[in-house]
């Protein structure tokens, strides 16, 4: 095999740098595993908002470790403690890891003072994804709603974390938009620290 | 990429099922049963192809022409079947067909809310294959 060698050998584990080590895995092999849960998951569940809130646990479980690593690795094992810090951190840094990209968007909400939004125009686990008509707005953004919520919820910023479709015009395809409604005493904090 | 105009277009499962059925002209348009009793015919008669190969190892049909139209076969190794009715001398069909394997190993095979064997209904595939077929087109146009 090439490049086998020359790779240093690190006697402890431990001593090994948390490196990037390979950036990419392929499209394919992610598609069909994540294809696998949820059609696994179909089999768990009697009704579909069940099966929504089965698909967020599973992509909290990557949002938690995520964090963890991200913080390490990136930041020198600080972390975002405001608002707009940790929600900037998500749409470029935690964006750029899982999917290769910067997240389209990044906006407040216009109604609600609590509610932020993450928009993709294609998002990544959505790319070879059709849901049939009769799900109605069933989304599988639900797991990446889930990473968010737990990012979000680890870092000290419990929210309520939920993945739409939202149409737009003049384009045959809707695109996702992860809304972020934070919890009032995330809010409570921000207002106290000016 | 110069393709010509294709007629019709159908996928069959490897038990001879139609799963997918699209034409593109309104000249000899037929029913669901008519297209599946074809996509069942055509099934068999690549079947029997394959026996009277006088030499081992013959994959069946891959061409048939008739006096006003040509049809191009495309067996994936899995036994799914695609195949188009196309104008007779329609070149770069063979190319069409394996783009449209493609479409259907990423749209239909990497969608979980598709049933293995089972009629294709994904807005995806759809979309993308229209999206092919059209380009297509404007290819032919601008001949």
């Amino acid at each position: 095999m090439i490049g086998v060698g020359k790779a240093k050998q690190y006697a402890n584990v431990l001593d090994k740098p948390l490196s990037r080590g390979r950036q990419e895995v392929s499209l394919s092999a992610f598609a069909f595993l994540f294809s696998e849960l949820v059609q696994y998951n179909q089999t768990q569940v009697d009704n579909i908002a069940e099966l929504e809130r089965r698909l967020e646990d599973a992509g909290y479980a990557v949002g938690a470790r995520v964090l963890e690593l991200l913080c390490h690795r990136e930041k020198g094992n600080r972390r975002e403690t405001r608002l707009l810090g940790i929600l900037s951190f998500i749409h470029s840094t935690v964006w750029k890891v899982l999917f290769g990209k910067v997240a389209d968007s990044l906006e407040k909400g216009t109604e609600h003072e609590d509610e932020y939004m993450i928009s993709e125009k294609e998002l990544l686990v959505n790319r070879f994804i059709s849901v049939p008509k009769d799900m109605g707005a069933f989304n599988c953004g639900a797991f990446v709603a889930g990473i968010v919520k737990g990012v979000l919820d680890n870092a000290g910023f419990p929210a309520v974390v939920t993945a739409h479709f939202v149409p737009i015009e003049g384009q045959q395809r809707p695109r996702t938009t992860i809304l972020i409604k934070f919890a009032e005493e995330v809010l409570h904090r921000e207002a106290r620290l000016g | 990429m110069a393709l010509a105009a294709i007629y019709s277009l159908f996928i069959i499962n490897k038990s001879g099922g139609l799963i997918y059925y699209k034409d593109y002209v309104s000249a000899g348009r037929m029913d669901t049963n008519d297209s599946l009793r074809l996509a069942s015919l055509w099934h068999s008669m690549h079947a029997i192809s394959q026996q009277l190969s006088p030499t081992p190892g013959c994959t069946g049909i891959d061409l048939l022409q008739a006096h006003n139209f040509d049809l191009h076969c495309f067996q994936s190794l899995t036994g799914t079947k695609f195949f188009v009715v196309c104008e007779t001398g329609a070149p770069n069909m063979e190319m069409l067909l394996k783009v449209i394997y493609e479409l259907y190993t990423d749209f239909v095979l990497k969608n979980p809310f598709y049933e293995m064997e089972m009629p294709i209904r994904c807005e995806l595939f759809d979309l993308n294959l229209a999206q092919l077929i059209q380009k297509d087109r404007v290819a032919l146009l601008g001949r």
